[in-house]
């Protein structure tokens, strides 16, 4: 707030400035001819000067002087009456003050509000630095820590903490070079091999490369439970191939978890998907016929689980869509209206459902 | 806070120069001072607005406020503060900002030079002003913001480009700016004059003092950056024909012309149409300069900006000011009124010569620079316009007009005496043609030009020296006499007498450099490399740290002859912000020559070096700041103090003295 007192301060004191030369005086001419006067005058009394010096002769002065005065004589041939009569002149006085009462503050607006950040405050470095604990920002800290270990690049601590701020920050390939300091200077747990291995996955765009594979080897010959490198040498058996066998992993990942591992919802939806992968590329292999056949066996499957209750919305449209597919209007009908029912509760839920009939052109239909 | 009242004091000085160019001009159609008054508070308004701005920038850079994304992208927070004061504009945006705070320092002085100029004129030209300084800001504010932020705050800055921190550099910028913007006034003065359709010899008065102040810092800057090139750049050349030197050396010759034609126009109230489109042209060759090096159609050390929106903007501000005033001046300048003719040998005929010759020379340039552009726009293929191209063009009109300059400074006004003329620069002609002679002898076999060019100079500084000796030592007898001529004949003459003599002193050091030698070797420590007249042997290579950079340095002992010199060291350095190196060259100088040494690659304990005789080559840039002081001498010329109108004079004006 304070800072838009400072604005109107300033534009109060500019237009103040501008306004300030309006409210002097009566209106006025320009006195050129005067000014000419004066000028050729001065001219003049130069070259007197310049005789009296000796700079110039008798006879060269006189054809100055000469010249000098047949331009006076022509200035004076210019004279302009008088202007401002009263009435225009205040005329022109208000519209001038309006114009800059309106023009200046409305446009440094329009500016200032298009690019300025008012509510952005100086951030000096000097400043950032004394900020102490919790005030600090975290730029700064990285910045110290990176400094530090600049210094002392054998301190094990910093680095392993200093790795996973950057897997976070997506800097991939100096989370791997700082895990890699951590290891090469401490004594290495398992951890540090899992994020090793993690961020080598991330810098080779989620493939399991064989540096990679190598540090979840490291990981699982100290830690064989360890969740991370379990996952991601799941993963490393789908990349190569064996589908069923990075499904088995991940299902005893889940069976094997702790009721509370926050990372068991992300290994679920991947073997979700997996799942869902490999259905899909089963009935895709099969021949025509027989592949109407597997699909419609699923769809009502999945309708048998819904109706029996619950599902999500997600679940809901897929069933819609595939009852929309299959050319069952009647069963997406019916469908929808499970699922109002159902997820009555959630207004989202219901608006999704109405875009998706609308967008299906299902209605129901009119009695 | 203090950025974003910077950044609001700006829009404001937008807003407030509208103001300025909107109103004035009212006032002056309509025959209204009060109206037109306010054209100066607004330009006083204006500067103070846009001096707020440039304060909170500094501020931002000083205390390295990363939250501003141009101090980011330029500076570190280890630079020596000197360098984070000059990154201000050492980049586009903060340079920009640089640009637009001169321009409107130049409106405030106008605004504050009541007594030297007409109201009528001070208000049109305060508005022109105005409207340049729209375009500026709008330019600045909607395509260049140095006042962005940035979030999240990074911790450390990107550091300025490493070839720029250096002190020739800090000062270099805002040197050709004064110069490039002090144009903008000239401009102004011509536009406002053809709007009201009177000129005359007053107007001239009033013009030129601010075309020797804009062509004074020019002459600076461009020396200036000449010098950085040369020491900086490390291949020891003083000047490239780079189309952006030449961006700044058109102004220069265009300017130097406007200087000649408004003396004429002031003592004989003539060339007036010519004298109005020299104002023209010469700003807009500073446009044009600013165009090349802002848009991105060229890259070199100087473009900073690659943004196409950016070209764009100043294209249309080129095609607005140049082609608007250059209308203007085709309808307006018929109803001029003409002034007197002139005999075809008097110092007015002189001048006219200069004027043509000049113009001449700098259509040369312009083609030199232009043509490369236009060819690789319209067939892509790309060509280098270099030294060859100039010599063949730039040179032969130069030197004729060179030659001419000593005669046509001693004739009179209106009717001059050729023969007198040719009489009084005799001596100076012979000594020259002597010393020319003297030198062929001595250096046979070598370059047969560099003589002739020596000679040449050698006539331009004596022709110089004679003239005011004469202008001393005639009609007066006796010593006290003389001096008291010396003391009454104006500073102009001095001026003028030190320009040309500076002139003068450059083209001798240009001519040396025909003599200057260049040896490339590789050397271990101990061993010695030979050049002209100098030798140097390599003592060793140390490591050194700066506070942003690493340095290799080797240190050399320097001999010129048998006589030892003070040890010169060479350095290359790396700057770890943007891990770029550059080159520091290890020059001595000697006498008024100089030995120059760049360092190569440096491997296994040996290094790549090349060393320079220089003979006489810091007369290039002496002779450049005589020229500058010779400006600045004029500038202070009485005339221009007194130039007071008497005007019915509002309580408090102080009248001038006598």
């Amino acid at each position: 707030m304070m800072i838009w007192a400072i604005f109107a301060a300033m534009t109060g004191a500019a237009v103040f400035a501008l306004l300030w030369p309006l409210s002097r005086g009566r209106a006025q001419g320009f006195a050129d001819v005067a000014d000419a006067r004066s000028l050729y005058r001065s001219q003049l009394k130069e070259i007197d000067r310049d005789l009296a010096r000796k700079l110039i002769g008798e006879e060269e002065a006189q054809a100055a002087r000469t010249e000098a005065a047949r331009r006076l004589l022509r200035a004076a041939g210019d004279e302009t009456g008088p202007a401002g009569e009263t009435e225009p002149s205040l005329r022109r006085r208000r519209a001038s003050s309006a114009l800059m009462l309106s023009v200046v503050p409305l446009l440094a607006l329009l500016i200032y509000g298009l690019y300025g950040s008012p509510g952005q405050p100086d951030q000096p470095l000097a400043a950032r630095l004394e900020k102490a604990g919790q005030q600090q920002d975290f730029a700064i800290v990285l910045a110290r820590m990176e400094a530090h270990l600049a210094a002392n690049p054998g301190d094990a601590k910093g680095w392993s903490l200093l790795a996973p701020i950057y897997l976070r920050q997506g800097r991939y390939d100096e989370a791997a070079k700082a895990f890699a300091a951590a290891i090469r200077s401490g004594k290495p747990g398992p951890e540090l091999y899992a994020g090793l291995g993690e961020a080598r996955i991330m810098e080779a765009g989620g493939v399991v490369t064989a540096a990679a594979r190598e540090a979840l080897a490291e990981t699982v010959k100290r830690d064989p439970q360890n969740p991370r490198a379990r996952y991601y040498l799941a993963l490393a058996k789908e990349q190569d191939g064996d589908g069923e066998g990075a499904q088995a992993a991940l299902s005893q990942l889940l069976a094997e978890a702790p009721a509370d591992a926050d990372w068991a919802g992300a290994v679920r939806a991947r073997l979700e998907r997996m799942q869902a992968d490999a259905g899909r590329k089963a009935v895709a292999a099969l021949p025509e016929a027989e592949r109407q056949q597997a699909i419609k066996a699923m769809v009502e499957g999945l309708s048998e689980r819904l109706s029996a209750g619950g599902g999500t919305l997600t679940e809901w449209s897929r069933l819609i869509r595939a009852r929309v597919v299959l050319g069952d209007k009647p069963a997406a009908l019916q469908a929808v209206k499970t699922a109002r029912e159902r997820l009555a509760e959630d207004k989202d839920a219901l608006a999704a459902i109405d875009a998706l009939a609308d967008e299906l052109a299902l209605k129901e239909a009119v009695p | 806070m203090i950025v974003e009242i910077g950044h609001y004091a700006l829009a404001l000085a937008l807003g407030v120069s509208v103001i300025q160019a909107v109103v004035p001009f009212w006032g002056v159609f309509r025959q209204d001072r009060t109206l037109a008054s306010v054209g100066s508070s607004a330009a006083l308004v204006s500067f103070a607005l846009v001096a707020l701005s440039f304060a909170a920038l500094v501020t931002s850079y000083v205390r390295s406020d990363f939250s501003v994304g141009n101090v980011v992208a330029n500076s570190h927070s280890a630079q020596p503060l000197i360098y984070k004061f000059t990154s201000v504009w050492g980049n586009h945006e903060g340079s920009m900002l640089l640009w637009v705070l001169i321009l409107t320092l130049f409106g405030a002085l106008v605004a504050l030079s009541r007594r030297s100029l007409p109201p009528r004129l001070r208000a049109g030209t305060l508005a022109v002003q105005g409207l340049v300084a729209v375009a500026f800001l709008a330019f600045t504010l909607l395509t260049s913001n140095p006042f962005q932020r940035l979030a999240p705050v990074p911790a450390e800055g990107q550091d300025l480009n490493p070839i720029l921190q250096d002190l020739g550099l800090a000062i270099h910028p805002p040197l050709l700016y004064i110069g490039y913007v002090g144009f903008s006034i000239t401009y102004a003065f011509a536009v406002a004059a053809l709007i009201d359709g009177r000129i005359d010899a007053m107007w001239a008065r009033a013009v030129r003092p601010w075309t020797l102040l804009a062509w004074t810092f020019l002459t600076l800057g461009i020396a200036m950056g000449s010098y950085w090139a040369y020491y900086e750049l490390g291949w020891g050349g003083w000047w490239f024909w780079d189309p952006v030197e030449n961006a700044s050396f058109m102004p220069w010759l265009a300017g130097t012309a406007l200087i000649h034609s408004t003396v004429v126009m002031e003592k004989r109230d003539a060339l007036k149409v010519w004298t109005i489109l020299l104002a023209i042209l010469t700003f807009s060759l500073s446009l044009l300069g600013t165009f090349i090096v802002r848009s991105g159609v060229l890259t070199s050390v100087h473009s900073f900006a690659t943004d196409p929106a950016r070209g764009l903007f100043i294209l249309l501000i080129l095609i607005f000011f140049v082609g608007g005033s250059l209308a203007l001046f085709a309808w307006r300048a018929p109803l001029l009124r003409q002034g007197g003719l002139f005999a075809p040998v008097s110092r007015e005929s002189a001048l006219v010569v200069n004027n043509v010759f000049l113009a001449t020379a700098c259509a040369t340039v312009f083609v030199g620079t232009l043509y490369p552009l236009l060819l690789e726009m319209l067939t892509g293929d790309k060509i280098s316009v270099g030294a060859p191209f100039y010599n063949a063009t730039f040179v032969p009109v130069m030197v004729p007009l060179l030659l001419l300059l000593p005669i046509g400074q001693s004739l009179a006004w209106k009717r001059g005496d050729l023969l007198g003329a040719a009489q009084r620069n005799a001596v100076a002609f012979g000594l020259a043609v002597l010393a020319a002679l003297a030198l062929l002898f001595f250096t046979r076999g070598g370059p047969v030009l560099a003589p002739l060019g020596v000679g040449l100079g050698v006539f331009l500084v004596l022709g110089a020296g004679f003239d005011l000796a004469e202008r001393i030592v005639t009609r007066a007898s006796g010593w006290q006499a003389m001096l008291s001529r010396a003391r009454g004949l104006p500073r102009s003459a001095w001026g003028t007498a030190l320009a040309h003599a500076g002139i003068g002193l450059s083209i001798i050091g240009i001519a040396a450099q025909a003599w200057s030698t260049e040896a490339i070797t590789v050397l271990k420590p101990g061993e010695r490399l030979t050049s002209g007249r100098y030798t140097i042997v390599l003592e060793g290579m140390s490591p050194r740290t700066g506070p942003n950079f690493r340095a290799e340095v080797a240190r050399f002992q320097l001999f010129a002859g048998d006589r030892e010199l003070t040890p010169v060291e060479a350095s290359k350095r790396v700057y770890t912000a943007r891990a770029m190196p550059t080159t520091e060259a290890g020059i001595r100088t000697d006498g008024l020559s100089q030995a120059y040494v760049s360092l190569g690659e440096a491997q296994d304990g040996v290094v790549a070096v090349r060393l320079y005789d220089k003979p006489l080559i810091l007369l290039i840039w002496i002779g450049s700041l005589v020229m500058a002081l010779g400006g600045g001498l004029s500038l202070t010329d009485r005339r221009f103090r007194l130039a007071a109108p008497k005007r019915a004079a509002p309580a408090g004006a102080v009248q001038p003295a006598e």
